[in-house]
């Protein structure tokens, strides 16, 4: 039976003593399913669906160039399904299987093999806690887009989707949320996938647009976003969904879950308008672009922090990271020349190690943390930071792996042509707007 | 008959039109169109990369009248679309050699 730490995480923070969590890991009396734990699970799974299509699809679409917005929303949604088969097939069992190692779980479960709706996890059935797991590979894979679009096949998407998740994905959910997985024994905080989700597909964005190149006429031709409207509903959408994905990573109803909703309203608040504020500071005008950015920010930023800090805690963490983020995407990227398009790395990735390395300093009850101070903010802090680099050099290594064997199956970026007139017209054979 | 073609700023559709409507204009052509002049263009910026674009969004608004009406309207649309700052736009005046009401085929001002 899994046990994760999000129960763990959630279970002290509520007050709960340890004992109490005791009975279900020993497993001393017969586990029950707790019907409010399942209701809300699934409404969760659900949210974090929306999250990807439409809100990510949205999100990301409108910043793209209009003769690109099908060929953006096509591949988010379709390499989003394509994760959804995988984890049934090998996915799941690779991340959450019975035994394995330090680094991947064993493989007694693919095909969903020996799982039925009788089966159970925690509180929860065990096909509920697989399709909530089932729609963070899904948007993970679909984020790492976002570095990609507008130059990469369709064909390439789904081939590297496939390889990615196998090399990456599957194994960091392992080592994060199961047990006997390597961050998990380390004590690494993260309440709802700081590293698996952001870090790991913001740094692979970024190494897949280094290798990919730079689209045709980048930095020089002008790339306004064609829809910042779409833009503006996507994000509204993304904030929706991600009470889903962090108070449903509670994996429970209860007040871990709370903590987490609360958490994921303010420091995602504090976000949208400190981005705007940093714009200001510069000399700009506060954007709309700047606000969507932000909110997306601090929603990263406290995805590993939700149920790991105090309300105000968040509030600084969503601050800091969305002034962070402002530099990377307007300074760090044209100093270093990447053509990250819709800056995957520089939200993400950027957002998500201020989360990570944040959530280790902010955890304390000193700074209003809900941890119980048995380890030090610095010695938390040193585990956060390995947490963060193992994710790197993992997701590094994995993604030039699968981005080369994405090349040698069906080349990676379309032909010149078809970059020109779009990749809607070119790679779909439709228009978004006529 | 003159043709009077006005490039204004959009905002001052509105009242251009009430303007018109007012001196008895009975039919106007309106279309959005992008140029510049003195007013230059404007800069956009989107999560730092700057765009500066030359052209500015402008309304066009044409006009066919007979002789006598033609220095009204071309004062009023002065009036009506004026804010006092640089990009409040032009008019020009053209003669209008011909002009034939579809439906009935009469031509000339009585087509107006």
């Amino acid at each position: 039976m899994t046990f994760t730490r999000k129960l763990t995480g959630a279970a002290v923070a509520t007050g709960l003593s340890l004992f109490a969590a005791l009975p279900a890991w020993a497993q001393d009396a017969p586990p029950k399913i707790d019907s409010g734990d399942t209701a809300w699970m699934m409404t969760s799974t659900v949210l974090v669906l929306a999250m990807i299509l439409p809100g990510l699809a949205l999100f990301y679409g409108g910043l793209t160039r209009s003769k690109n917005m099908l060929s953006t929303m096509t591949q988010i949604g379709a390499v989003a399904a394509l994760a959804m088969l995988v984890w049934v097939t090998w996915g799941y069992t690779m991340a959450f299987g019975d035994g394995g190692s330090a680094f991947v779980g064993g493989f007694g479960k693919m095909f969903m093999k020996g799982v039925s709706a009788e089966s159970m996890s925690g509180t929860l059935p065990e096909f509920v806690f697989a399709c909530f797991q089932m729609t963070f590979a899904a948007i993970t894979v679909a984020l790492v887009l976002g570095g990609t679009v507008e130059r990469m096949k369709f064909s390439a998407v789904m081939v590297f989707g496939v390889v990615w998740l196998t090399l990456v994905y599957f194994p960091i959910a392992h080592m994060v949320w199961a047990s006997g997985g390597l961050f998990f024994d380390m004590g690494a905080l993260d309440y709802a996938g700081g590293t698996v989700v952001h870090i790991n597909a913001g740094v692979s964005a970024l190494v897949a647009c280094i290798i990919l190149g730079k689209r045709k006429g980048y930095p020089t031709e002008p790339m306004p976003p064609h829809s910042l409207t779409l833009t503006m509903v996507g994000t509204g959408l993304l904030w929706v969904g991600w009470f889903g994905f962090n108070a449903g990573s509670a994996l429970a109803a209860n007040g871990g879950a709370s903590l987490a909703m609360i958490n994921t309203f303010v420091a995602t608040a504090s976000a949208g308008l400190f981005w705007m504020l940093t714009e200001r500071v510069l000399g700009h005008k506060g954007s709309a672009l700047g606000f969507c950015s932000g909110i997306v920010a601090g929603l990263v930023a406290v995805t590993p922090a939700a149920g790991n800090v105090g309300v105000f805690g968040a509030v600084v963490l969503g601050a800091i990271a969305s002034i962070i983020c402002v530099f990377a995407v307007t300074k760090l990227k044209p100093m270093l020349g990447y053509d990250d398009s819709l800056d995957a790395f520089g939200i993400h990735g950027v957002g998500g190690i201020i989360g990570a390395i944040g959530t280790g300093i902010l955890h304390d009850p000193s700074l209003g943390g809900p941890g119980d101070g048995s380890v030090s903010i610095g010695a938390q802090t040193m585990i956060q930071i390995e947490a963060v680099l193992t994710t790197i050099v993992l997701a590094t290594v994995g993604t030039i792996i699968a981005i080369f064997i994405a090349k040698l199956v069906t080349g990676l970026r379309v032909s010149p042509e078809v970059e020109q007139e779009g990749l809607d017209l070119g790679e779909h054979g439709e228009r978004a707007y006529n | 008959m003159k043709l009077i073609m006005a490039i204004i700023k959009p905002f001052k559709l509105d009242e251009v039109r009430e303007a018109l409507s007012s001196l008895g204009v009975a039919g106007m052509t309106v279309s959005e169109v992008k140029g510049f002049g003195r007013q230059k263009g404007q800069t956009e910026i989107y999560r730092g990369a700057e765009y500066t674009t030359n052209m500015v969004p402008k309304i066009k608004v044409e006009v066919v009248t007979d002789d006598a009406l033609a220095p009204r309207v071309v004062e009023g649309i002065q009036q009506a679309a004026n804010s006092g700052a640089i990009g409040d736009g032009k008019i020009f005046v053209l003669d209008v050699g011909q002009a034939v009401r579809i439906r009935t085929g009469e031509t000339g001002e009585t087509a107006l």
